[in-house]
């Protein structure tokens, strides 16, 4: 018995199956919770206003937007090392979801911005580098759509997931080497004052929720690309019959 | 006189690209006419030019950097040299360093040769010139390494060239920072030798890891 053994596609399935449903399930009631409390229950800030609701959107989604990419290279890393099939289709099922992540990060916080800051949009560290982050997800998603052939791409998008994570951290880096030069932190996104406890459990009932969405459709959407390369393969044997 | 094979693929590709048709002087040729452009659409105002200079020169080196990485790998995978050169004695490491060397002999160095003249047409101020230049020869190289990377990855995709592109560009944003960094530092009389060592250790770090993947994702495409 070994962690090895989820490899195996059919296994992969069989232990999956009975997951789905829960998880959306619970998925589902949280976000659901979640939001109704952190509209409707929580008080506005004094200073923001009701504007800071935003935050309970922005915040999961944001962090999700950078763990998937981790959650990509392990998979990618796995996958090249160990030659799992499933590891590279979780990878590939986890771009387009972490893209949107970024998206809806990109998107609420310049809705937020707005207000608070008066621009939808500031050339400083975190957002530039959420910005880049965008464009690892649609190269990534670009070299699989490109590649024909489903093992090659899957081979090579890892190398490309493995060498982009690292630069993903240099680009972090540099951005904010970049941006301290231009200007100080008055704009800054970093939360340097504590989330009042009257945020704090709905902040972290969303964040609960936001993880278990991803992993529902994560599992959903490596299963898709399970049952997609198994009819690809089917197929091929009946051009050949 | 009995060449060392690394020497002679270096020859080789260098000379390919330097001859009509190889397309390195049209490289070259590009990366002027880009830089030339900006005054057009900016404005001749001479701060403003000074002020852009350092940054539109990088972004230009990167563009003709990224435009003439399809001559890399891509004409040898078509006509079937790249298969010779696998079955080689040679490890397929040190020929994607030989050929990656060959890129750079083409397109970094003469772009750092020509940029003084490029910043001083900018209006960058004689003191900063120095600094332009040896930025560029610390970091047109890590455009080469990671840019060879990508060209390994796209080979085997045909007409890859925008997909190279979308990879390959957000690869270079630290190269571009830093590079960029060194020129405004040295115009505002700032000390550059500590955002010079960052981007030559960015370009020694591309160097290391740049061979290994980019022999890994050529191996892959021609299984």
């Amino acid at each position: 018995m070994s962690i090895w053994r989820y490899a195996n596609p059919a296994e992969f399935m069989r232990i999956t199956d009975p997951l789905v449903a829960p998880l959306w399930g619970a998925a589902a009631v949280l976000l659901a919770v979640g939001l109704w409390w952190s509209v409707a229950l929580t008080p506005d800030d004094y200073q923001q206003g009701s504007t800071v609701k935003i935050l309970f959107i922005h915040v999961p989604a944001a962090m999700l937007a950078i763990n998937t990419y981790a959650v990509m290279a392990v998979a990618s890393g796995v996958g090249l090392i160990r030659r799992h099939h499933v590891s590279f289709l979780v990878a590939k099922a986890a771009a387009p979801v972490g893209a949107a992540f970024t998206a809806i990060a990109l998107i609420t916080g310049a809705v937020w911005g707005q207000p608070m800051w008066g621009t939808w949009w500031v050339w400083d560290a975190r957002l530039t580098a959420v910005l880049i982050m965008f464009f690892f997800y649609l190269g990534y998603m670009a070299l699989w759509a490109a590649v024909e052939e489903p093992e090659k791409a899957a081979d090579l998008s890892a190398v490309l997931c493995l060498v982009g994570v690292v630069f993903a951290f240099l680009s972090r880096y540099a951005v904010n080497f970049w941006a301290t030069l231009h200007q100080g932190a008055s704009l800054s996104v970093a939360e340097g004052q504590r989330v009042d406890d009257a945020f704090r459990t709905p902040l972290y009932l969303m964040i609960v929720a936001f993880y278990l969405f991803f992993v529902a459709i994560l599992l959903v959407r490596a299963r898709t690309e399970i049952r997609a390369r198994r009819a690809r393969s089917l197929r091929l044997q009946e051009a050949r019959a | 006189m009995v060449r060392s094979p690394f020497a002679a693929l270096v020859r080789r590709d260098t000379r390919l690209a330097l001859r009509l048709g190889g397309g390195g002087a049209v490289g070259i040729a590009f990366f002027v006419l880009a830089v030339v452009l900006i005054p057009l659409g900016v404005g001749r105002e001479t701060a403003t030019l000074a002020r852009i200079a350092g940054g539109v020169l990088w972004v230009a080196a990167l563009l003709a950097a990224l435009l003439s990485l399809d001559r890399l790998f891509q004409a040898d995978y078509e006509d079937g040299s790249l298969d010779q050169l696998m079955l080689a004695p040679m490890p397929l490491e040190q020929v994607v360093l030989a050929k990656t060397i060959a890129h750079w002999l083409t397109t970094g160095l003469p772009m750092t040769l020509i940029a003084p003249v490029l910043g001083a047409m900018l209006q960058l101020p004689d003191t900063a010139l120095p600094a332009l230049v040896l930025a560029m020869a610390a970091g047109t190289p890590a455009l080469s390494f990671i840019g060879a990377i990508g060209a390994a990855i796209t080979v085997g995709v045909r007409r890859g060239g925008l997909l190279l592109s979308i990879l390959v560009l957000p690869l270079y944003i630290p190269t571009l920072v830093f590079g960029a960094r060194v020129v405004e530092h040295a115009l505002l009389g700032l000390s550059t030798a500590g955002v010079m060592g960052l981007l030559g250790g960015l370009t020694l770090f591309a160097a290391a890891l740049s061979p290994f993947a980019s022999a890994l994702a050529l191996r892959i495409n021609a299984r």
